[in-house]
């Protein structure tokens, strides 16, 4: 290859990058306005301009309950993503979720604590999820630093593995002891997530959190390259590895436990998000993590579209991404033989 | 007397009491120099090219670079004057080469800052250097183990160092492999890096080093020219051979393993 047509390859490559790009920023923007007036009120479909002026309900519901909805989905979807990207690259690994050391089952276990000993006020719940979620990372980070096999990152996996497995375990006796009536079932439905019960005052709640979260991970995204290789390499590139792995996974953990406090548990958006990203703009993650971001708030979105109008009652949040997720994650398993030959 | 860039002096570093691996270790890489360390497997060559990356922490004495202890560097003041080409780098996600060539900006570059024009321009002109500017949109898995090391070899002079340091770079390179990538490393040095890199292979030491230093696996190091460190005697004590077994020629011009 000589040099203009080289230059000519990357000229496309950005031309088509810029597409997708565009396309992704205005599919968020075009599914955010179409979710906020549809619905099964006033009528089945689209809330009218003229409704929203004469029917007090209406607007009511458009805003007040339809909009802190609409942005918890977005954020959640924004900030699964990403730190699903943050932590595909810290452990150099694919197949991790941002909840899974220790996060998700800390919270469902402080969920579940609030729901039964606390009388499930929601302030209880939501607090005790966060701060649950917070121990099951510290004592998965604690365990990890008194193992003696296997590198640092292997230790971590292992100590989230066995931490998650406690707390899950935890979960089980809660509602072994919990009222089958009352409690169990409001258990199960935190644990199957969902964002019926979102209001302004929830939203705003992890608004802070998420917010600040997202902006670090954005901030320092170039970085997360050198934070994938080897831990040699990276000192070697004058990065300082542990120090800045504990940056951004805090962040990534920050705006994930503050979501899943008020969502409940919905998994494989943090997983397959930043797979899809990557396969749309390769692994720098200067693009995929950014990508990654949008396509979380789109997927989210639809799914809690789909959650709230597919059937008259609704539909538990984590099952629909779950059920989609897989779905994208077996077509793109299949595709992948095509793409990279072994 | 040329300068002493990185110097070890009265080095000392075990992984466990019952494996000290130097004890006495004093060694001055001069400026300009391409040095070779040649030893057997397991003997410590590997452990003296992390310390003087300051990866490994001397257990005594101290290693320094311009009469400074490494730990009193920065982390970014190393990056951008030590840079390493590890063995066998894993990437765990696909770049394309020229992506992950830039990678070697870092060093150059804030926390927050993503490489710009000026690191693209310098990434070009490391691969050029590396002799693979054609490659710079192929992916990097898609690379064979050649050009793959030569993409290492761009990553690291791209952060534009002043020692270069290479962990067995020829192993697993066909001949035609290794003797380019050889080549590149003689005139990266020749330009005026300074190259600490380690190797089994004593042809190496002989093919291109300006100093050999000779792990030996008993605590210190023996430095001098290839020509006289590589001697039939020392190389058969090194590898544990029994006598007669390595045959060398006229003029170093070759070793030969005495035909069995």
């Amino acid at each position: 290859m000589n040099d203009s047509t080289l230059l000519e390859s990357k000229e496309i490559a950005a031309t088509k990058h810029s597409w997708i790009w565009f396309a992704l920023t205005s599919g968020l923007v075009l599914i955010f306005l179409v979710s906020l007036f549809l619905g099964r009120y006033p009528q089945a479909g689209f809330v009218q301009p003229g409704q929203l002026r004469e029917n007090e309900l209406a607007r009511l519901l458009v805003f007040n309950v339809r909009l802190p909805r609409l942005l918890t989905a977005l954020l959640l979807g924004m900030v699964m993503a990403s730190a699903g990207t943050v932590f595909q690259m810290i452990f150099a690994n694919p197949l991790v979720e941002p909840g899974f050391l220790g996060v998700s089952q800390g919270a469902a276990f402080g969920a579940a604590l609030g729901i039964v000993f606390l009388g499930a006020s929601s302030v209880a719940v939501q607090g005790l999820a966060i701060i649950f979620a917070f121990i099951g990372l510290g004592f998965s980070y604690l365990l990890a630093r008194r193992m003696h096999i296997g590198d640092w990152l292997l230790r971590l996996v292992l100590a989230g593995i066995a931490v998650s497995a406690l707390f899950s375990a935890g979960v089980g006796i809660i509602k072994f002891m919990a009222d089958p009536m009352r409690q169990l079932p409001e258990i199960t439905f935190w644990m199957l997530g969902g964002l019926a019960s979102i209001t302004w005052t929830k939203f705003l709640s992890i608004l802070p959190a998420c917010l600040v979260g997202l902006a670090i991970m954005l901030i320092f995204r170039w970085r997360l390259n050198l934070l994938a290789l080897e831990e040699t390499t990276a000192f070697s590139l004058g990065a300082a590895p542990r120090r800045e792995r504990l940056l951004l996974m805090t962040a990534a953990v920050l705006a994930t436990a503050a979501i899943i406090s008020v969502a409940g548990i919905v998994s494989w958006v943090g997983l397959i998000m930043p797979h899809i990203a990557r396969g749309l703009f390769g692994s720098d993650t200067r693009r995929s993590l950014p990508a990654a971001m949008l396509l979380g708030g789109i997927f989210a979105i639809l799914c809690d579209d789909l959650a709230r109008l597919l059937i008259i009652g609704e539909i538990p949040l984590g099952i629909l991404t779950s059920l989609l997720g897989a779905l994208i994650f077996v077509i793109l398993m299949a595709r992948r033989r095509q793409a990279v030959p072994a | 007397m040329s300068e002493a860039l990185l110097s070890f002096e009265a080095v000392a570093f075990g992984y466990s009491r019952q494996r000290q691996v130097f004890t006495d270790l004093n060694y001055d890489l001069e400026k300009g120099s391409l040095a070779v360390l040649l030893g057997p497997n397991g003997a410590g060559k590997t452990t003296l090219l992390y310390m003087a990356l300051g990866w490994l922490l001397p257990t005594a004495g101290t290693v320094c670079l311009s009469r400074r202890p490494l730990q009193s560097y920065t982390r970014g003041e190393l990056g951008r004057r030590i840079s390493l080409v590890p063995q066998a780098e894993h990437l765990p996600y696909t770049y394309s080469v020229l992506e992950y060539v830039q990678f070697g900006r870092a060093p150059h570059l804030t926390l927050v800052e993503m490489p710009g024009q000026k690191d693209h321009r310098v990434a070009r002109e490391a691969l050029a250097r590396a002799g693979i500017s054609a490659l710079a949109d192929a992916p990097m898995d898609k690379l064979s183990s050649g050009e793959r090391q030569l993409a290492v070899v761009a990553r690291a002079l791209a952060q534009e160092p002043e020692i270069l340091l290479l962990d067995e770079p020829t192993a697993h390179l066909d001949l035609g492999n290794q003797y380019r990538l050889l080549q590149t490393l003689k005139e990266l040095n020749r330009a005026g890096v300074t190259i600490l890199m380690t190797t089994h292979d004593p042809q190496i030491a002989l093919a291109i080093s300006t100093q050999t230093v000779l792990v030996e696996g008993n605590g210190k190091v023996r430095v001098g020219t290839a020509e006289q460190i590589i001697t039939a005697e020392t190389l058969t004590h090194l590898y544990h051979l029994p006598a007669g077994a390595i045959e060398i020629r006229p003029n170093r011009s070759g070793i030969w393993l005495r035909q069995l």
